[in-house]
């Protein structure tokens, strides 16, 4: 029996933060339903179907994490966005390390929120159409030796000690019509888990790429602001997009995934 | 105290009985040759008394008048120091006598004025003047009595007299016996023997005194200051340090004292100060998720409201107001995490000497207008370190405007110093990542010691399993126990998700004897430290061959009012001002923080009416290669 369908579960303790979402999802024609914890949300999950979840990470009893850990046990792979009054880098790293896919800090512009909901929507259609051994979805997963931030972001250490990063042809599959890209200048620093790149789309939405790891910027890919489309066909290696020297490696990589446990 | 468990009275005792032995010892001998000499003398007399009795009586002997003779000899015996004079014949008895009651009795030859010639029944003829003297007791036992026999030996003009009374055969026709009272001799030794005991009575006494007195300067008095001063620690009053030290082994232990309470204070303020700042950073958290979720609904409504009143400029500009004030409080908001210590710092190569002149120009009006000095030994060497530049510069403006104010409106100097120090890296590096041989991770974000992640192992002591977190600063030991362990027992170590032993088979600990546990370290060697847990020993080879850690250290000084000693413990609080209005009170401790993140520390010393030093300690070289 197919089970009732909605776009998104909103998961918040605060009526006044589901009210705020819920007019978001509705201006973009969403459906959705919305609890006050994450038990209730379990059932939810259990009696309908949903392209999408935004968590609050702090909540009563069963927090985000907990749920998110609740969820992947469960084998549901609704994709969750994870969002919180208390923004630290640590909980947006540990957020898209637990298997969020993004992380939006509180309060957020409706924007800010636009962009996130429209490319988790996107991301779960292609999900799916994978799933469903489509042959026009082809997701080309990041080299082994790489690691990610989230299923986004991707780093790969090089010999002399820098890093590269990038973005993944899967983030890339999530943009509707790329129009710009907008990149920060040389030796500005980067922090992990903060944006670190502006994709603007055709629909005017701003997506913001997260940086990886935390570091100066010594080399951008200027080609790909001239040509957006190199990110797009060759994501990990023309298409990389900041050559940046690392401040805390050895700490930050242990919260980062390796892309060899995608291939299993 | 019990008295008799005090330091004075034990050296009292020992000195006094070493001076009662030596003191007693030379009474001895110098009584015993104070004795012989009088005795000697005694003798001498005796004898000399005893030739002038025979010289004299030699006429009267010969003429044969015995009354004669016994007049003389009773007159003589008259003499108070003289106790008998009596004269014997051969066969013992008693011709003459200063008690003529003797006379007429006969002596036995074994009796002691006779023993001496007649011991082997035959009658030696010479003995010296020491045999022929003897010492013994009187009839009423109250004093002692020298003897002395002189033997009247036969000559011929005693066998040609004309008494005809002896013979010419015999030798020896009889014995003079003189006795004389040793009372005389006997109180004076006495009495030398009482000079000799109150000497030694009155040195002792003297030495007593003495000792008691420099006991009671030198050791009482420090020592009383010391327990006092612990007590008062102990009570925890850290604040309190012992005044008066003398130069000695206890004036040493007094300053180490001193010098420990000072650590200790420090040590605290600084573990005060973290525990302060966490909870303030869990309640900036706690406020920081309290206000962000109503401005989540005032930033959205907002943004809806403008795309709802396209078509009214003047609503327009209102709403963009309300959404431009949201997004500046969304900024507080993360400037108050940022303070909470919960967003990472960010750190670049800076120059602190440049930061310092940043820092300086901004508030160079101020400086002219206090009439202020500003003094800048730079170490031109200095090298780049990794930190927050923003944050560098607002922690020297804090403090330069801070001096400023101390030094007041008259006029005075800040000086700022730059220098390089190093510092031991045990106690304070911290250990980031550790693996067991099969590269499996060890560290546990989720238990903290001091904030920071544990090392995890498995430990099984006996039958019992458990979990052990080890403190990840090098060469600390405050690590937890999952389970209660026997430290006599054997522990055995292993990975938590392998189960691989991390004992180290080839290697004993080296304070201990046993066993000794083994984890690497990605890129920086290995850690090996002592097993059994029954000591701290820890080494970890390459870091202690890198030597001691390199700070840079900035003092500024100024000669401003000074911190008086009650507001010294406050300052690094949140809140505390003495600026009134003026001040929000969060400057030293923003500082604070801000330093605590870099992973350096900051101390103070003033003076009230001459100054104060602030002096901040920053670690050199990229925080990244600091493990």
């Amino acid at each position: 029996m197919m089970k009732e369908h909605f776009n998104i579960l909103i998961i918040d303790d605060e009526q006044v933060v589901i009210d705020s979402i819920s007019k978001i999802v509705l201006m973009e024609n969403y459906t959705f339903v919305s609890v006050l914890d994450a038990r209730e949300a379990l059932i939810k999950l259990e009696q309908y179907d949903f392209d999408l979840i935004i968590c609050d990470i702090m909540l009563p009893e069963m927090d985000g994490f907990q749920f998110l850990s609740k969820v992947e046990s469960k084998r549901i792979d609704t994709p969750v966005i994870m969002t919180t009054g208390f923004s630290t880098i640590e909980n947006a790293v540990k957020a898209l390390y637990s298997g969020a896919i993004e992380f939006v800090p509180k309060p957020f512009t409706v924007d800010e929120l636009t962009s996130v909901i429209h490319r988790g929507i996107k991301y779960n259609s292609l999900l799916r159409k994978k799933k469903l051994n489509d042959d026009s979805v082809l997701i080309v997963p990041c080299p082994s030796k790489y690691f990610r931030l989230g299923y986004s972001a991707w780093m790969n250490s090089d010999f002399d000690g820098s890093v590269l990063i990038g973005a993944t042809d899967f983030f890339m599959k999530t943009l509707e019509q790329l129009k710009k890209i907008e990149l920060l200048p040389l030796n500005e620093i980067l922090t992990q888990a903060s944006p670190a790149v502006k994709f603007e789309t055709e629909d005017g939405l701003i997506h913001q790429l997260y940086s990886v790891i935390s570091g100066t910027i010594i080399d951008r890919n200027i080609r790909i602001t001239d040509e957006p489309e190199l990110l797009e066909k060759d994501p990990y290696f023309e298409g990389w997009i900041y050559r940046i020297i690392p401040s805390e490696p050895a700490y930050e990589m242990k919260l980062l995934i390796p892309c060899s446990s995608d291939r299993n | 105290m019990n008295i008799f468990r005090t330091i004075s009275y034990k050296l009292i005792l020992v000195v006094s009985v070493t001076v009662i032995l030596i003191i007693g010892v030379y009474s001895y001998f110098n009584i015993k040759s104070q004795s012989d000499v009088l005795r000697a003398e005694v003798e001498r007399h005796a004898n000399q008394l005893s030739e002038s009795v025979k010289n004299s009586t030699r006429y009267v002997m010969l003429l044969n008048q015995r009354d004669h003779i016994q007049e003389m000899i009773t007159r003589i015996g008259k003499d108070p120091a003289i106790s008998n004079v009596r004269i014997l014949n051969k066969e013992g008895e008693i011709i003459y006598s200063a008690k003529s009651e003797d006379i007429g009795k006969m002596l036995d030859k074994k009796a002691e004025s006779c023993y001496a010639c007649h011991a082997e029944n035959k009658a030696i003829e010479k003995l010296s003047i020491k045999e022929r003297t003897r010492i013994f007791k009187s009839d009423t036992d109250q004093y002692r009595i020298l003897g002395v026999i002189n033997p009247i030996y036969n000559e011929r003009s005693c066998y040609e007299a004309d008494c005809h009374a002896h013979s010419s055969k015999s030798k020896v026709l009889g014995v003079l016996d003189i006795t004389i009272s040793l009372a005389e001799v006997d109180k004076r030794i006495y009495d030398n023997q009482i000079r000799e005991l109150i000497f030694a009575l009155i040195s002792i006494t003297g030495i007593g005194f003495i000792i008691g007195f420099f006991v009671k300067r030198w050791v009482d008095r420090p020592v009383k200051e010391l327990v006092k001063a612990t007590d008062q620690v102990a009570a925890g009053n850290l604040n309190f340090s012992i005044k008066n030290l003398s130069n000695d082994e206890l004036g040493t232990l007094g300053r180490s004292f001193n010098n420990m309470t000072r650590k200790l204070d420090e040590t605290n303020q600084q573990l005060y100060q973290s525990t302060k700042m966490a909870s303030l950073g869990q309640l900036a958290a706690g406020v920081a998720h309290e206000i962000n979720n109503p401005l989540t609904g005032v930033l959205t409504y907002s943004s809806f409201l403008l795309k709802r009143t396209k078509d009214n400029p003047q609503i327009q500009e209102d709403l963009n107001v309300i959404v431009r004030e949201t997004m500046r409080s969304r900024e507080i908001v993360k400037g108050l995490l940022d303070f909470a210590r919960q967003s990472t710092p960010k750190k670049s190569l800076i120059d602190v000497n440049e930061i310092i002149t940043r820092a300086e120009s901004v508030i160079k009006n101020q400086i002219k207008l206090n009439r202020v000095s500003f003094i800048k030994n730079f170490d031109s060497a200095l090298p780049k370190i990794t930190a927050d530049a923003n944050q560098i510069q607002q922690v020297f403006l804090n403090l330069f405007v801070n001096a400023i104010d101390a030094v007041g409106q008259n006029g005075g100097s800040i000086t700022v110093t730059t220098s390089q120090i190093n510092l031991s890296p045990k106690g304070t590096t911290q250990i980031k990542n550790a693996v067991c041989a099969k590269t499996h991770s060890l560290i546990d974000s989720e238990h903290k010691v001091g904030g920071m992640p544990t090392i995890k192992f498995k430990i099984k002591s006996g039958s019992t399993e458990g979990l052990i977190h080890l403190d990840p600063v090098y060469g600390n030991k405050n690590h937890s126990f999952g389970i209660a362990i026997d430290k006599n027992s054997a522990l055995s170590l292993s990975c938590p998700t392998c189960g691989l032993s991390l004992i180290d088979k080839n290697n004993k600990c080296p304070e201990c004897g046993g066993p000794v546990y083994k984890i690497l370290i990605p890129n920086q060697g290995s850690l090996e430290g002592c097993a059994s847990f029954k000591d701290s020993w820890q080494k970890w080879d390459l870091i202690d061959k890198a030597g001691e850690k390199k700070f840079i250290q900035i003092q500024i000084a100024d000669n401003g009012c000074g911190i008086p000693p009650e507001n010294l413990s406050k300052i690094f609080e949140p809140f505390f001002s003495t600026k009134g209005q003026k001040g929000t009170g969060l400057g030293l401790s923003v500082i604070w923080g801000i330093i605590d993140n870099h992973n350096g520390s900051i101390s103070v010393q003033t003076e009230v009416g001459k100054g104060t030093i602030f002096s901040i300690k920053l670690p050199q070289g990229d925080s990244a290669k600091n493990i």
